[in-house]
């Protein structure tokens, strides 16, 4: 076949032809992507149409915006909650108490486990509640602080108390007026979470561990003590160590907090800020000792001989996630019959032999002591006075000190 | 009259080329194109243009923002986190440079001597893209963890007191130090950089290699003047391919480092989902951006290398 090569063509254009047949295809050349690189950079520069845009105000009214209520045409509530939070059955399939509540009700649950990590969902929902838009969600489930959030910003609706009897008469003391939402007018606690110290005997190696102020100066335990990134766990414990009350404390207690824990840091005591992921490092032993979440913890131990934990003396931190009902949603009055659901003591029973937080509702022993004799008697699950008299909650911050804090915070654990 | 038909009139040197079909497909190729344009303006153009307006915005999630050209966000953000960003260079680059120094053996390999062998090396090049990349950086957590048997091997050869001296491990440990983040970067980028070398290598005629050797070249000469400079595009796409993502890269640190290996992306999720900073978030975003744009312009025009695949 010959090839097409008109004389008219001077050689440079030849040559790019005979690559480009070569190649099978136009090549990519230096030139034109630095061509390309700088015209992208006229543009990045020449943008000049960017006062136009902006966030509007994210506050809207105080109370929350009741939308049209759907529930008694729409037998259906949109429950989004957690992964493993909830009951389930050995085929792994479906949620017991779930389906109870739909063969009781006649409503039918939708229930997706798409929040992950709170501050990621907040980022989710964000747009649609700032602009005043049903997020698809009738109920969802917050840690406190981000829960409280919410209910500062105006985003979630005010509950119904009529539609919540066992709820109101159930909820444990210590739950039941937090800084945030006092009265529960806006939100109920699904699980409590308490934060403690655990260790993995084997890594530990004889060393003896009794509170954070051992994790922070036992030279020891050097590279192998583990902090949690949610802010108001970590902090607070260390409040709680240095003999201040994380429930009322000055922003000189924080930066005092904060220049304890960066000491640890800049010995390389501490090895990390986790996530969830804490529990391989614990596992593996590459923790010795890490603050953590006392429901994993149980789950840990009962895998694991090696794992244990323990209660410092100055005590240790209580958060709470908690049932919302978000602007907008369409079955206000069948998410606030589920809530209701969940504080009976027989499917609250039911639900914390299952997943091994701590249960927020009254009179549940009895009732899990029948499902499971341990449980029942696990402080953990439900705290005893001994360890209520322990717990320690976060307080509430201002929306000026969250950003604060947390960017002290940001910059201690690297930035 | 004649029966036969014209015999076509021989092709006259300056007879005119073929002309393009008139003028009906002047606009295909702008039909082509609009996919990709459109494209490009909704999921780049307009989220780069939002961006940029929020980079120069200050309030507060209460009071809303406002566009106020602040413009000293930059500064700010610049003079905290620049320590960050150093950080971020420099591991990317010694990621490069690894994946370079381990890849190119291997793309050589695969390209002339692989035989019959060649697919199923490629399959395994590309294999570990069928996981996600977040399970095997966490199966690097396993491989690095201070009691395995890696890090006790690596202890009594000696080799962890030598990478103490440089600072790239502390302790009898390598999980949460630098090296273990670069390495990290280095095995989640390596097929970015083995690919587009295999492709350059693979074009090259071997017969070049064959006259080399008609010219007494030994083999290394044959390597350095033939097929190292032919296999430029590659080198260049290649590190290209690796150095961008791995700047901006958080996942490697996040997991397997430590609170002084934290890079620039982890700066900017966390003032973006956790300070809820927005302004300084968007503010190192466009400088790790300008930052990138630059080094590549510079790195390009010095690599003297035209075609870039």
């Amino acid at each position: 076949m010959e090839q097409y090569e008109p004389d008219r063509l001077s050689p440079a254009q030849v040559a790019a032809m005979r690559r480009s047949f070569r190649n099978g295809r136009a090549a990519l050349t230096r030139r034109s992507l630095l061509r390309a690189s700088a015209g992208g950079a006229l543009a990045a520069g020449g943008i000049g149409t960017l006062g136009a845009c902006g966030i509007p105000a994210a506050g809207q009214s105080q109370g929350g915006v009741p939308a049209q209520d759907h529930s008694a045409k729409e037998k259906t509530v949109n429950f989004s909650n957690w992964t493993e939070y909830m009951d389930v059955d050995d085929s792994g399939k479906h949620h017991p108490t779930l389906e109870q509540f739909t063969k009781r009700t006649g409503v039918k649950v939708k229930y997706t486990e798409d929040i992950n990590d709170n501050n990621e969902f907040f980022g989710k929902i964000k747009p649609q509640l700032a602009a005043g838009q049903d997020t698809g969600r009738d109920l969802i489930v917050l840690t406190d602080w981000l829960a409280g959030r919410l209910i500062r910003l105006g985003w979630v609706q005010k509950l119904d108390p009529s539609n919540l009897p066992h709820a109101y008469a159930n909820l444990s003391a210590q739950f039941r007026s937090p800084d945030w939402d006092p009265g529960r007018a806006y939100s109920y606690v699904w699980q409590g979470i308490s934060t403690v110290i655990a260790y993995n005997k084997k890594a530990l190696d004889g060393v003896e561990v009794k509170s954070i102020s051992d994790l922070l100066d036992n030279p020891r335990l050097k590279g192998r003590v583990g902090f949690l990134s949610e802010m108001r766990d970590s902090v607070g414990m260390t409040l709680l160590d240095m003999g201040k009350d994380p429930a009322d404390f000055t922003a000189d207690d924080y930066d005092a907090a904060i220049a304890r824990l960066q000491k640890a840091v800049d010995k390389g005591q501490i090895r990390r800020f986790t996530g969830n992921d804490y529990t391989s490092d614990l596992t593996s032993g590459d923790f010795a000792a890490c603050v953590a979440w006392a429901g994993d913890v149980v789950q840990l131990k009962a895998d694991s001989p090696d794992i244990d934990f323990l209660i410092p003396d100055s005590g240790y931190m209580t958060s709470t996630d908690n049932l919302l009902i978000p602007n907008k949603a369409r079955h206000k009055t069948n998410a606030e019959r589920l809530i209701d659901f969940y504080y009976e003591p027989k499917p609250a029973a039911e639900l914390a032999a299952y997943i091994n937080y701590v249960c927020p509702v009254d009179g549940v022993k009895a009732e899990l002591a029948k499902i499971d004799e341990d449980a029942a008697n696990n402080p953990l699950i439900i705290p005893d006075k001994a360890m209520a008299a322990k717990s320690h909650a976060f307080r509430s911050l201002s929306s000026k000190e969250e950003t604060e804090f947390e960017e002290k915070f940001a910059k201690l654990t690297g930035a | 009259m004649s029966t036969l038909t014209e015999a076509p009139p021989p092709l006259a040197p300056e007879a005119p080329e073929p002309k393009p079909p008139k003028r009906r497909g002047r606009w295909t190729p702008y039909w082509l194109l609009l996919p990709g344009i459109l494209w490009l303006l909704v999921f780049f153009a307009l989220p780069m243009i939002y961006q940029a307006s929020t980079s120069v915005q200050t309030g507060s999630l209460e009071e809303g923002y406002k566009v106020t050209w602040h413009f000293a966000t930059y500064w700010d953000a610049l003079s905290a986190y620049w320590p960050q960003f150093v950080r971020s260079v420099l591991y990317a680059g010694t990621a490069t440079i690894l994946c370079l120094l381990l890849g190119y053996p291997l793309a050589y390999l695969i390209a002339f001597r692989a035989g019959r062998w060649r697919n199923l090396i490629m399959i395994l090049v590309i294999a570990p893209f069928f996981t996600s990349f977040l399970i095997r950086t966490l199966a690097w957590k396993t491989i690095l963890a201070d009691g395995g048997p890696l890090v006790g091997a690596l202890d009594t050869l000696h080799v962890l007191d030598v990478t103490n001296w440089l600072g790239w491990t502390a302790g009898d440990r390598v999980l949460a130090t630098p090296l273990a983040v670069v390495c990290g970067l280095t095995y989640n980028f390596l097929p970015f950089m083995i690919l587009p070398l295999y492709t350059s290598l693979e074009r090259i005629d071997g017969r070049l290699h064959e006259a080399a050797g008609d010219l007494y070249a030994r083999p290394w000469t044959t390597f350095r003047k033939v097929t190292f400079p032919l296999s430029m595009p590659g080198v260049v796409s290649g590190t290209l391919l690796t150095f961008i993502p791995a700047t901006g890269d958080y996942v490697n640190a996040d997991l397997l480092g430590s609170t002084d290996t934290r890079m620039v992306g982890n700066v900017i999720q966390t003032q973006f989902l956790r300070v809820l900073d927005y302004p300084t978030a968007a503010a190192l975003s466009f400088i790790l951006m300008a930052a990138i744009l630059l080094m590549v312009t510079l790195y390009i025009r010095r690599s003297g290398t035209e075609d870039l695949v």
